[in-house]
């Protein structure tokens, strides 16, 4: 060790390294790790090791889990439930405070672990990973307590199958385990085959609080264990990770009924505005780009800066990038440690040389990076263009592109060209821009000049392809309830023939011809085709033969209609009183045509009603304001999805409709909906009424026919941001299937009783959640 | 173990006040980076003392009381000759340490010089009607001059925060100058009483004055305000005087006085602006602490350092 003198001329920091004494000595105690299941450790079987990617060395050997194992943990799981499910609240949220307790007192021990495991920095383990993981404990022992009150008629899933990835092990389990457990589930949870170590010590702590066996079961291995816990008879997965294999999920549970929440990638705007604190706005790169070595899922990654500054941000970026100091996790002066794995790393390395070739420019710290382990400088990608690689993909590493915009138009623009939609931050100290930025972009949390703050109480998740589902507060609870479905009933089929049908002729009397209803517009289906509307031998009309061109030009119609997302509730609601009143004026019309396909008339007045009913909503569906860190005021806001598709039940021709399509504008969305394929007249003689009442051409779309064919379409489309789908099981799967592509959230309903098929569960469904971060103080 | 300062002196310029008119400055943001800077670096060992020993280097070892007399300053003079026991100094394998400065009010200066002769240690003494500053200008002027007529090598200085409340850029600059004037060949650091000024646009705006003015170093408190020193307010200080030198090339020097007590706080500040500036603002040339009680505590931690055991300050000699 240099001597004081010596010390006094270089003022070098030295060497702070972190004991690891404890942790060494109880991985050598253990050696080889089974699974957790049933409330205890099984015999190893055949195992991995996991190692210390900044050394290199191996830590432990864990078992690969079969799909013997995986059965074995949802059979345990599936007797532990019920009974965990009856408990009281109160005893749920003792058992939850007790293993917020432990992981406190074992705080240190959990830390060094993670170190150890993932590569970082300890002080990022020690100050944001533990006590995260431990708040969310707390918060959640807390809705344990207040679930019945808070939630009331809603149940558990049942058994929660959770994968998690690799990049905040602890914490990812604890954002898993917590809800799941609060609310009466018992889970079945894979940790990342790179990071199993935190999950296996939080088994014991299990076993050490005592928690009923079969409650959390925890079984390791790779993809193909996490394949098999997905194909696994469980009533819900969650899964936190890449949005390839977020997709895969989404497709391999299609048709299976299994709740599904997804938190995939991103590639988050990180917008500073000429007028923001530049010195803030660097400290926050830091934050949002060289924390946990980048491999943050809503890591600010894009920065992008006002043209105007951005010679002095690169600058002081540049400047703040040569301060980092990258090396031994275990040492607590350090800002960087190494990446989780060597897979990892050669990945780095080749999407940042994809972008060099793609014309960027890399700025790196001129760091002495360790001989041993997965290090990699950080740095930012100056220069890249949109369709470069590096803006385009997500590097998960330490690397940045910067680029830049003139205005806040284009910065939002820029912001939105991407596929995912997980986080933004925004950099600026005027409060009406910063706000208008944050009600703009496409993005389930939104940071006003902080990044990657988390808290317990604060919604988590993304929109587009980053997944859909909240975790944390009130919404991450709700994605582990259900609400009972309502009984089923069954539903007709149509004949879509387009050929003419002698057989059945039509009533005398004037002929009326029924269009899809696009962009306020009557139209003709592209193909030229209408099929036979019949009931009981007769003729009642032609409908016209809806196809994929027709769902297209819907959907731009849709999209051109954005001024409805905008309005205001008063003003949503003001058109769905004019269209109840309006149909209330041709009240007798309406029910004359329900009456003569056989169906109720009582039809029309529940729509009037279910009308009044979410113009009552429109403007009260309100978000909320989270308590969480002081002087933050965290928004919890209801944004509609914009463009949504509806394929309506065949049995209430024209109240499944309304059920469905009135929601869904109430909050904002514009629709392309399918109508009840046996019965679409009672909604095509709905045009004039929407025409007179105010409706914006766009908001509803129409278009009639063969609704699988139609709908598969709608899921298939990538403009299409959520999709309901109300029809056969095949249907269900197949809309579930194919909306895997661009990950939009689907629900799909069996045909119930229409008459009560109201309320918030419609208004839930129908948007999604954006936690919106504000910190204040002067 | 002294750095004479071989950097020109700040010559100031015209007031420009497009230099900080502007500025934004995000409170949140800057408590955020103060409070993760300290946590992102940690001294052990060798490496705590050394850097303990360098913040008695940088000290001004201050008494700024009422009640003060000849005889207080000549003890708390002898402290700073002698800031370490024997004993810690040889375990530190040090032979030669002294504070960066004294600091007393004018009328101590003389007492101070005596005290001090040969030692080398420069006299700072306080000036401009302090703390408050509310005297007519001609008789702050004079107050410089008598303290520099009685050996004071550095003053330091308060500014009018109506000034700086009021936006009177021009008021503020004026006075500064005119003091810088006054103050001759005496080092000139200029206090601007942060805690007075409450928001750190308002530090950052008083700071760029200051500077132009032709401040040599900037000092955030008198230590007799509400709140006195605290690292926001320093980093805030700290960032001005970097984007001073950024666009002049002059090195302005850093204060931050008051309120810190604790051997912890001047690992905390230095890690500031090691961070923040670079190993240069760890001299006294361009970084002194100002503090009274600081030292007591770090002489405890570096016995502590020697010895193993946890130290008595009654076993140490009083400053």
């Amino acid at each position: 060790m240099p001597t004081v003198t010596e010390i006094l001329e270089t003022m070098d920091y030295g060497p702070a390294p972190e004991a690891t004494d404890e942790v060494r000595a109880w991985l050598a105690a253990r050696g080889r790790f089974g699974h957790f299941i049933n409330g205890a450790f099984t015999k190893p079987g055949d195992t991995f090791v996991t190692d210390n990617p900044a050394t290199a060395e191996t830590l432990a050997e864990v078992t690969q889990g079969t799909a013997e194992d995986i059965s074995a943990a949802v059979t345990a799981a599936r007797r532990a439930q019920p009974k965990w499910a009856a408990l009281p609240g109160h005893a749920r949220a003792k058992w939850l405070y007790a293993i917020a307790r432990h992981l406190q007192k074992r705080e240190r021990f959990l830390s060094v672990l993670e170190t150890l495991d993932n590569g970082k920095p300890i002080r990022e383990s020690r100050d944001v990973d533990l006590p995260l993981a431990i708040r969310h404990f707390y918060h959640h022992a807390g809705w344990a307590e207040l679930l019945a009150d808070e939630f009331p008629g809603q149940a558990p899933h049942g058994v929660c199958g959770q994968i998690i990835p690799w990049n905040f092990p602890l914490l990812m389990l604890a954002w898993k385990v917590a809800p799941a457990l609060a609310a009466g589930n018992t889970v079945v949870l894979k940790p990342a085959e790179y990071t199993p170590l935190t999950a296996l010590a939080f088994a014991e702590i299990c076993a050490e609080v005592g928690l009923p066996k079969g409650v959390v079961n925890i079984v390791t291995g790779d993809g193909a264990t996490g394949a098999a816990l997905v194909a696994a008879p469980v009533d819900k997965i969650a899964f936190t990770g890449s949005t390839e294999v977020g997709r895969a999920i989404r497709t391999a549970t299609a048709g299976s009924g299994k709740a599904l929440t997804l938190e995939l990638g991103g590639k988050s705007p990180f917008i500073v505005f000429a007028d923001a604190d530049l010195d803030a706005a660097v400290e926050g790169v830091v934050d949002a780009i060289w924390f946990n070595q980048g491999q943050v899922c809503c890591a600010g990654s894009r920065l992008l800066v006002a043209e105007a500054v951005a010679d002095t941000f690169t600058a002081r970026l540049t400047a703040r990038l040569a301060k980092l100091r990258v090396g031994d996790p275990l040492d607590k002066c350090t800002d960087m440690g190494a990446l989780v794995h060597p897979v990892q790393l050669a990945r780095v390395r080749e999407l940042v040389s994809r972008g060099e070739a793609a014309g960027a420019r890399l700025i790196q710290t001129e760091c002495q990076l360790p001989a041993k382990g997965s290090f990699f400088a950080p740095g930012i990608l100056t220069g890249a263009q949109p369709a470069n690689p590096a803006m385009v993909e997500e590097i998960f590493g330490p690397v940045a592109t910067l680029s830049t915009f003139r205005t806040p138009d284009e910065a939002v623009e820029l912001a939105n060209n991407t596929r995912y939609g997980l986080s933004a931050s925004i950099w600026s100290e005027n409060l009406t821009l910063a706000l208008d930025i944050a009600a703009k972009v496409k993005a389930g949390v939104v940071w006003v000049n902080q990044t990657n703050v988390f808290d317990a109480a604060a919604g988590f998740g993304g929109m587009r392809e980053s997944g859909f589902g909240r975790e944390g507060g009130r919404e991450g609870m709700a994605a582990y309830l259900r609400t009972p479905e309502p009984k089923a009933r069954p539903e007709g089929s149509t004949d879509f023939t387009a050929s003419p049908r002698p057989d059945t002729p039509a009533e005398p009397g004037i002929d009326r011809t029924a269009k899809l209803y696009i962009g306020g517009a009557q139209k003709r289906p592209d193909s030229g085709y209408s099929y036979a509307i019949t009931h009981k031998g007769t003729e009642i009309g032609l409908a016209p033969l809806g196809s994929r061109k027709d769902i297209r030009n819907a959907v731009e119609a849709a999209h051109k209609a954005s001024g409805w997302s905008k309005a205001t509730g008063h003003n949503r609601a003001q058109v769905l009183y004019y269209i109840a009143e309006n149909l209330a004026a041709r009240a007798g019309e309406f029910e004359a045509r329900l009456k003569s396909t056989g169906h109720d008339p009582r039809e029309v007045e529940a729509t009037i009603q279910r009308a009044f009913y979410y113009a009552a909503w429109a403007d009260k569906f309100d978000g909320a304001v989270k308590s969480t860190k002081t002087r933050n005021v965290t928004l919890a806001m209801h944004e509609p999805f914009g463009l949504m598709g509806v394929a309506c039940p065949d049995a209430a021709p024209l109240l499944g409709f309304a059920s469905l399509v009135l929601p869904a504008i109430a909050m904002g969305n514009r629709v392309v909906a399918i109508p009840a394929p046996s019965m679409p007249l009672a909604v095509t003689d709905l045009y004039q009424v929407f025409d007179t009442s105010d409706l914006p051409g766009g908001v509803v779309n129409i278009v009639t026919g063969p609704r699988d064919d139609l709908a598969r379409t709608l899921a298939q489309h990538d403009d299409v941001a959520a999709l309901w789908y109300c029809g056969s099981a095949q249907g269900a799967a197949m809309v579930e299937a194919e909306s895997a592509a661009n990950l939009k959230p689907t629900w799909v309903m069996e045909n119930r009783d229409w008459t009560d098929a109201q309320g918030r569960s419609f208004l839930t469904r129908a948007t999604q959640i954006k936690t919106i971060w504000v910190p204040y103080g002067e | 173990m002294s750095f004479p300062s071989t950097a020109p002196r700040n010559p100031g310029m015209p007031l420009e006040p497009a230099w900080f008119a502007q500025i934004a400055v995000n409170t949140p943001a800057a408590e955020a980076r103060a409070a993760s800077l300290t946590a992102r670096r940690s001294l052990k060992k060798n490496h705590q003392a050394a850097w303990l020993v360098n913040a008695i280097r940088c000290m001004d070892l201050t008494t700024l009381a009422g009640d003060d007399t000849e005889d207080r300053v000549a003890r708390l003079c002898a402290k700073a000759r002698r800031p370490l026991a024997d004993h810690i100094m040889a375990g530190l394998g040090l032979d030669h340490l002294t504070t960066g400065a004294i600091c007393v009010y004018p009328t101590m200066v003389g007492a101070a010089v005596r005290a001090l002769d040969g030692s080398g240690i420069p006299v700072a003494s306080v000036a401009t009607g302090f703390p408050a500053g509310l005297m007519p200008l001609d008789l702050r002027l004079a107050e410089i001059s008598y303290a520099v007529d009685q050996g004071a090598d550095e003053i330091d200085i308060v500014i009018t925060r109506a000034h700086v409340l009021q936006g009177n850029w021009t008021a503020l600059y004026d006075e500064i100058a005119a003091m810088r004037a006054a103050c001759g060949a005496a080092h000139m650091k200029a206090i601007l009483a942060t805690g007075d000024l409450k928001t750190l646009r308002n530090v950052y705006m008083a700071s760029m004055v200051a500077m132009q003015a032709g401040a040599d170093f900037i000092k955030t408190s008198t230590g007799k305000e509400g709140v006195n020193a605290t690292l926001p307010v320093s980093l805030t200080m700290v960032r001005a005087l970097r984007d001073y030198g950024a666009r002049t090339g002059v090195r302005i020097g850093f204060k931050p006085a008051g309120g810190m007590k604790t051997a912890k706080d001047a690992l905390n500040w230095q890690i500031l602006m090691n961070e923040e500036m670079g190993r240069d603002w760890l001299r006294p040339d361009l970084f002194r602490l100002g503090a009274s009680s600081m030292l007591g505590d770090i002489e405890r931690q570096l016995e502590h350092h020697v010895t193993g055991r946890y130290a008595s300050s009654s076993r140490h000699a009083l400053a």
